[in-house]
């Protein structure tokens, strides 16, 4: 099958700097694929080669089985919505909606109801003409939506769209895209640092680190079974533990990950427990996050809220299902 | 400490303010006022009379007229010339990172901190070198020389405001460079270019020490009226000229001002 984008041991380097590094990636028609990493860790730059505006030092891009190499970004049928939303400040909502479509040659009668159709699509009817500097950001964020939709483009790039806006619009957001995304059926690559955004968000998620691509799978792959320190770590503060720890419970010597929610505090000493020290507890809401410190290894447990717990400062024990321990690969 | 934006300065404040200022203006006013005297021979305080002769004398100097076109094509060369090189310029300081950036930034603001006469000087002995006979051309390229650090300024802070995904933006869209030009950048910056075109026009209509050293037997208005100050007769007529000159260069000045001020309002409100 065709992927919709696809690396071949792709690398850039900015000078002695490897922002991407040999990647290869498989991305397929229809899917929303998130790129997820800490900052400088070349999810961007992978995005900017599928755009166009960075060419691969080495390595091969396709997009729909057509070589990307050399093409400038104005011949590529992909759009991006930039992370500032890069809105032009000079001309109204529907004229930057339309812009694709002018430059293009369309008339004017037709990019204008292409313009409003899709205005409707990101539900913002009749603000064609106010100026972007007279939106919320939230709004903003809509027509910049607008403005890479009304190309119909095979791949919708976008980069870390959700970053400005506040907790409660970026959630409505996220449901908002994923919609839209299954109804238009175009392939969305999405990057982000956020974890929760790109495991409630993608089909499948790609965890960067360092210009290299740590793990593909699914939320559930990579929540579950992280395959290096690295994700167990970035995605969602697994705690990680080392290969004496893992020893005890698994026979195997190796590192392994266990989910805060997997852990559970008892008040009774037992044998088969971890004992630990209670070091703090903080109020998350529908669930409270303890801090521990098992003989000197510090591990995380979120509990729902609610229970009874012990003073910070006492002894508990730590039981968990030996199932939820996950052992990663060896050397990692 | 209590910021009082109401509360009125102290009236020794106010007194050194308004001498300020005067010091400044009454001499531009005496200008004004001997274009009106009867007596021509020399500058007569109180004038002992008042006349409106010397602009009908004016009009029919021919002199005049070809002074004045001379500066104005001048002027409107060595702007034109400056906007495309200053804007050029400005795009690549701004938009790129490259060896050596700021030093190129500094020395192409260099020409307006030097001297005039430096400027002057040093051209002068490049065209004898190069055995270029001073003609218009060489008065034009003398002026392009600041005209272009006043274009490059203007448009490298308007750059510098301007998001560079704006370009990037429309390359995504299909834009390529001449539709991005046209369509986006040319939109943003083309207030701050007006108001550093204008600013040139005026920095060079009133030049005379760089024109001094390269001009040929052409002779600018400003040069005209300098050896005009020196024979004794029909003075005034300097003076009418010399209003039609603070004329002609404060309404681009302030023009140049409205338009930059708007300006910074449209950009500050895109982002």
């Amino acid at each position: 099958m065709t992927s919709a984008v696809s690396f071949r041991k792709v690398s850039r380097h900015f000078g002695s700097v490897r922002a991407v590094d040999a990647v290869d990636l498989d991305i397929v028609p229809g899917e929303f694929f998130a790129m997820l990493g800490p900052s400088g860790s070349g999810k961007t730059t992978c995005l900017r080669l599928i755009a166009g505006f960075e060419q691969p030092t080495a390595g091969e891009i396709r997009i729909f089985d057509e070589k990307a190499d050399g093409v400038p970004p104005y011949r590529r049928n992909v759009n991006t919505v930039f992370q500032d939303y890069a809105l032009f400040p000079h001309l109204n909502v529907l004229d930057n909606v339309a812009y694709g479509l002018m430059v293009k040659g369309i008339g004017k009668a037709e990019r204008r109801r292409a313009a409003e159709e899709t205005l409707t699509l990101v539900k913002l009817p009749g603000y064609g003409a106010r100026k972007p500097g007279q939106l919320s950001g939230g709004q903003r964020q809509r027509v910049a939506l607008a403005r890479a939709l009304v190309n119909k483009p095979k791949v919708l790039l976008l980069d870390e769209p959700l970053g400005a806006l506040d907790l409660k619009l970026r959630e409505q957001m996220q449901e908002e895209l994923k919609a839209l995304q299954r109804r238009l059926g175009i392939t969305f690559v999405f990057v982000t640092h956020d974890q929760g955004e790109a495991l409630s968000m993608a089909d499948r998620v790609a965890v960067f680190n360092d210009g290299r691509i740590m793990q593909v799978g699914t939320p559930s792959e990579i929540y579950e079974r992280p395959q290096s320190r690295f994700v167990a770590d970035f995605v969602g503060s697994s705690n990680v533990l080392p290969p004496d720890f893992v020893q005890r419970y698994s026979g195997q010597r190796r590192w392994g990950s266990l989910r805060p929610e997997s852990i559970r505090i008892g008040r009774n000493v037992s044998g088969d427990g971890v004992a630990a020290k209670l070091v703090s507890a903080s109020y998350l809401g529908a669930t409270t996050r303890l801090a521990l410190d098992a003989e000197g290894l510090r591990l995380h447990a979120t509990v729902p809220s609610g229970a009874a717990l012990p003073p910070e400062g006492e002894t508990v024990t730590l039981t968990f299902n030996r199932e939820h321990l996950h052992l990663m690969e060896e050397g990692a | 400490m209590r910021s009082d934006r109401s509360q009125s300065a102290p009236l020794g404040l106010k007194i050194a303010a308004a001498c300020g200022l005067l010091f400044l203006h009454l001499p531009l006013l005496l200008i004004f006022v001997y274009a009106f005297t009867t007596e021509e021979k020399s500058y007569q305080w109180p004038p002992p009379g008042f006349t409106t002769q010397w602009f009908a004398v004016t009009w029919s100097r021919p002199d005049v007229w070809q002074a004045l076109s001379l500066s104005v094509q001048v002027a409107a060369i060595s702007t034109a010339v400056a906007l495309v090189l200053g804007t050029l310029c400005a795009a690549a300081v701004s938009q790129t990172r490259f060896f050596g950036r700021e030093t190129i930034s500094l020395l192409v603001i260099l020409p307006i901190a030097l001297p005039g006469i430096i400027t002057g000087i040093a051209l002068r002995s490049a065209f004898n070198l190069a055995e270029i006979p001073f003609s218009f051309w060489t008065i034009v390229l003398g002026h392009a020389t600041f005209c272009v650090v006043v274009v490059y300024n203007n448009a490298v802070a308007r750059f510098r405001r301007t998001s560079g995904s704006l370009i990037e933006a429309s390359m995504d869209l299909g834009a390529d460079g001449f539709q991005t030009f046209r369509h986006v950048i040319l939109p943003n910056i083309g207030t701050a270019l007006l108001a550093g075109g204008m600013l040139a026009f005026a920095l060079s209509f009133d030049e005379v020490i760089v024109t001094t050293f390269t001009a040929g037997q052409q002779q600018t208005l400003p040069i005209w009226m300098l050896e005009e100050l020196v024979r004794p007769r029909q003075r005034p007529v300097t003076n009418v000229v010399a209003m039609v000159v603070v004329l002609v260069t404060l309404l681009p000045i302030l023009a140049a001002y409205y338009l930059t001020r708007d300006g910074d309002q449209i950009a500050g409100a895109g982002k």
